[in-house]
């Protein structure tokens, strides 16, 4: 691919923005509009801009993470959530949720949704640039 | 509720399974037996502490609710015969663990898939026989059955162990269809699947019209696992599993399954005649057929699985006679045949996996299983030799082993089978003691053959591909254990009579005891000179004159065409041969591996079934009172989408196909915008965004978009279809609209907008109901992803050809 340095330099600046508000979107899902899938097709779309952008063997460089990794790690956050709320008592996936007073960042919500929403979070991210990284390494 | 701990240990098992091969890849300088075997001996032991409840006559009962709406908990319910089987599972199952130690190389086998199958069979096996309700026995039931055939094929390269694992698959899986259809049957007429609930409810089902066929789809079950004639030709082709396996599996656990499920509901079922016959009469044919055909067998493990066969139909028949007691009271005459089916268990237990092992360390050590290979082994191994004899003895029923005692009390209660007056006994009871006899004959006979072929006679070097010599003491240790069992059983039967086998037949005849009085067994050697003693001395006599004269009168065999194979095999294998073409004629019509043929039958699918649902409840409904105006920019922007919807099909060029694609998902998008769904309106530009990558980076890959010459009545049907589905959604959705003003149906927003504050603590609703409301959707579908994404990886990394099938070696 040719060099395009205004690409290139608009790339670099846009996907830590894209990424920001994607990890915005999972983490304030629980009460504005987002959450886990709509962050982590976010997160994917900024990767897949930085693919298009630059090439896959650059960016495979630097972001060197096995993607099927990231579907055993989410799934096994999510479904850890479920469990564990049986193991004290509970049916499975049931969900809990407190106010908590941290410093500077004030009164904070914290739920065990927001964990589950993690573990969907990084499936989705893993499964879709598995699945993009996939079918643009394989050359017939 | 918490889990108990007598949950966890069924478990464990599952647990465990899933760390085995991190043991096995990442310490691969340790057999990963030495891990495995702490588990079971871990659950053994806690086990063992349960004993002194049970034996007061206790029942422990944990309760965990599942699935309560349909009645399926996952409850355990320990009582005699559990805590029996359960003491079975874990005891025998450290004993092979350790057995497999030695047996197995750790550097040849792939023995995390060995453990894997071994601990999930173990979990499963334990949850049967702990299982409290119907549902959740049958989820391990066929769990059982599935690690079973998996440890059948673990030489999967091997010809035979692929025949003999669908075999055993097949076989106990239509055996296991035909228990669920039972269990369900008897959920029809009791309304329930707690089996103490079901046996509560015993006049109940005594009076239904639907007994006898629950009671014979149940036995299918048990029959099938257990190995009763016809369905008993699995089991010998079930010897190609290692030895452990078949030591363990498929002698002392979980061919008993079907042992288990007798006794489990034989206070359900006990009371009518047709149970009687049926299991007493299955029970005394399958036992004399299988002692019958064990002698003609020249594998020691051939030998030693129709000897199984032979002595599950013994305990079958004793269990199937001892329900006479349901009739007649409970007095020591007939549930003495209960206590002996109880007691040969465990004495068949502990000298069959003596036994077994004893073929493995036969086979380890001089590479054959053949006895007219083998031959004078006693020098080379002079502690195998022991092990054996007092293995083979006790099995043939000889004083002063654990085998005689239990021999004796079934002999005894088929003479005093002779005394029952009702059930056609008195005309056909002469039959039992004499099919018991006829069978303890030929036990002795193949006893016999088993020590005697192997360890004396002509030791013959030049038929075997190994120098023989005594095994490695860790393959020694578990059946010496066992055989310390079959002689301290047979000094000391009591220290068993009433801690276990008491409390087990208790459970078996739950109606049989008023108040605080409790079933006394004592179990003793001597009786005076009784029909059994006789019987006893006769066979012997018999026995060793027939072994002497084997030769002499072998050839019945091949006169009643016995000598090749199993005559139900020329069944099973006209069946298999016959179903698997047409099954594969059948699979190919529907399956044409043509992606749009599978998107039309789901589409058709779907408009039938919500049409005739549609229909049928008189649900198609459209109101245009009270409705919204629609600005005309929504008229615009729905225009634009239907007309570049409509201008797809007729694009040449696929780039501009995907941006006219792509362009009617944005546009939806705007939609959304519009109707106030941020949530709805970001996902939809995401995956588009996301999707219209992926499309052009698959369009890298993709052919010319060629100008197919199909067919016209073909496109005709897709143009119908895709019709169909429009004009359904948008009915449904206009009907779901009508329907809630018509009908009064309240919508579910309302329960979701007014709770999702204070039931989740979220205020983005739709949010809430992702990951809490609905949250095991959410978790199946990114599961589904999961799946999904491995399935192209695998689909595009791998490019199999087809031809990928597993060679002979």
């Amino acid at each position: 691919m040719k060099n395009n340095v205004s690409l290139h330099t608009m790339t670099r600046i846009a996907v830590f923005i894209i990424l920001s508000f994607a990890i915005y979107l999972l983490l304030a899902g629980h009460n504005n509009p987002g959450g886990g899938f709509i962050g982590a097709l976010m997160t994917a779309s900024a990767v897949v801009l930085l693919y298009i952008s630059f090439d896959l063997k650059t960016i495979k460089n630097v972001l060197e993470f096995y993607f099927p990794y990231f579907i055993g790690t989410g799934l096994i956050i999510a479904i850890g959530t479920g469990i564990s709320s049986m193991i004290f008592g509970y049916p499975f996936l049931t969900q809990f949720f407190t106010h908590a007073h941290l410093p500077i960042l004030g009164d904070v919500e914290l739920t065990t949704a927001l964990v589950f929403d993690i573990g969907v979070y990084i499936v989705v991210v893993g499964v879709t640039l598995l699945i993009i990284t996939t079918i643009a390494e394989d050359d017939v | 509720m918490l889990l108990s701990l007598l949950h966890i240990a069924i478990i464990a098992p599952f647990l465990f399974a899933l760390v085995i091969p991190f043991f096995y890849k990442k310490i691969p300088s340790i057999h990963t037996g030495w891990f495995v075997l702490i588990l079971p001996t871990v659950i053994f032991i806690y086990l063992l502490t349960f004993i002194p409840t049970i034996s007061r006559g206790e029942t422990v009962t944990q309760l965990l609710p599942w699935v309560p709406s349909l009645g399926i908990n996952f409850d355990i319910h320990l009582d005699g015969l559990a805590l029996l089987f359960s003491l079975l599972i874990s005891g025998i199952g450290v004993l092979v663990i350790l057995y497999s130690i030695y047996y197995l190389d750790k550097n040849k086998e792939s023995l995390h898939n060995f453990y894997f199958y071994l601990m999930m069979f173990m979990g499963a096996m334990l949850g049967v026989v702990l299982s409290g309700n119907l549902m959740v026995l049958y989820v391990f039931w066929e769990l059982t059955s599935l690690s079973s055939a998996l440890l059948i094929g673990y030489w999967y390269d091997r010809e035979k162990s692929r025949y003999g694992s669908l075999k055993s698959m097949l076989v106990t899986v239509s055996g296991g269809f035909s228990m669920l259809a039972g269990f369900s049957l008897l959920y029809v007429i009791t309304g329930t699947f707690t089996i103490t609930e079901i046996i509560a409810q015993v006049d109940t089902v005594a009076a239904s019209g639907l007994f006898i066929p629950t009671m014979i789809l149940v036995l299918l079950g048990a029959f099938t696992k257990s190995a009763q004639f016809p369905f008993h030709i699995w089991l010998p082709d079930a010897m190609e599993a290692p030895t452990p396996v078949s030591a363990y599996l498929h002698s002392a656990t979980m061919v008993k399954a079907g042992i288990y499920l007798v006794a489990r509901l034989s206070p359900v079922f006990s009371g009518s005649s047709e149970w009687f016959w049926i299991v007493s009469g299955f029970g005394l044919f399958t036992l004399l057929w299988g002692s019958f055909n064990a002698v003609r067998q020249t594998d020691l493990k051939s030998i030693l699985a129709y000897s199984t066969i032979s002595q599950l139909g013994m305990i079958m028949s004793m269990l199937g006679l001892g329900s006479a007691a349901a009739f007649y009271g409970y007095e020591a005459g007939y549930t003495a045949a209960t206590v002996a089916a109880v007691f040969h268990l465990i004495n068949h237990s502990t000298f069959k996996g003596s036994l077994f092992m004893v073929a493995g360390i036969v086979d380890h050590e001089t590479g054959t299983r053949d006895i007219r290979k083998l031959g004078g082994l006693m020098t080379f191994m002079p502690i195998t030799f022991t092990i054996s004899i007092i293995g083979a003895f006790s099995m043939a029923g000889i004083y002063p082993f654990n085998g005689f005692l239990s021999k004796e009390m079934f002999l005894e209660s088929m003479v005093e089978a002779t005394h029952i007056t009702s059930l056609n006994m008195a005309s056909l009871g002469f039959i039992f003691p004499l099919v018991a006899w006829i069978a303890s004959v030929f036990t002795f006979i193949y006893s016999m053959i088993l020590v005697f072929k192997t360890f004396t006679g002509n030791y013959q070097p030049e038929k075997l591909d190994k120098k023989p010599h005594e095994a490695p003491i860790g393959m020694l240790i578990p059946p010496i254990i066992l055989v310390g069992l079959v002689v301290i059983f047979g000094f000391f039967p009591n220290i068993l009579a009433h801690s276990i086998i008491e409390p087990a037949v208790q459970s078996i005849y739950p109606y049989g005891l008023t108040g605080v009085e409790h079933f006394d067994v004592h179990i003793s050697p001597w009786h005076g000179f009784t029909p059994a003693l006789f019987m006893t001395v006769s066979i012997v006599a018999v026995g060793v004159l027939m072994y002497l004269t084997l030769t002499k009168w072998q050839k019945i065999y091949t006169f009643l065409r016995l000598h090749q194979k199993d005559p139900v095999n020329y069944i099973y294998d006209g069946i298999v041969k016959r179903v698997v073409p047409v099954a594969k004629r059948v699979t190919k019509v529907p399956e044409t591996g043509l992606l749009r043929d599978y998107l039309a039958y789901m589409y058709i699918f779907l408009i039938v079934a919500v049409v005739f649902t549609l229909y049928h409840f008189g649900g198609f409904a459209i109101e245009t009172a009270n409705v919204a105006e629609i600005p005309i920019y929504v008229w615009v922007i729905v225009a634009v989408i239907a007309a570049a919807a409509l201008l797809i099909p007729f694009l040449k060029n696929r780039v501009t196909a995907i941006i006219a694609t792509s362009f009617v998902g944005f546009l939806v998008a705007l939609l959304f915008v519009m109707f106030r769904a941020p949530d709805l309106a970001l996902t939809q530009l995401l995956v588009e965004t996301v999707t219209t990558a992926l499309f052009l980076l698959c369009f890298y890959h993709l052919p010319e978009l060629r100008n197919e010459k199909s067919k016209p009545t073909f496109k005709w049907t897709n143009v119908i279809i895709s019709i169909g589905v429009g004009v359904l959604v948008t009915t449904m959705a206009l009907s779901s609209l009508a329907l809630k003003s018509k009908k009064g149906f309240e919508s579910i927003a309302n329960y979701f907008l007014e709770n999702a504050h204070d039931f989740a603590g979220g205020d983005n609703v739709v949010n809430v109901i992702l990951v809490d409301f609905r949250g095991m959707d959410t978790m199946f579908e990114i599961l589904v992803l999961g799946i999904a994404a491995l399935g192209i990886v695998a689909l595009i990394k791998l490019k199999l050809n087809g031809k990928e099938d597993i060679n002979e070696k």
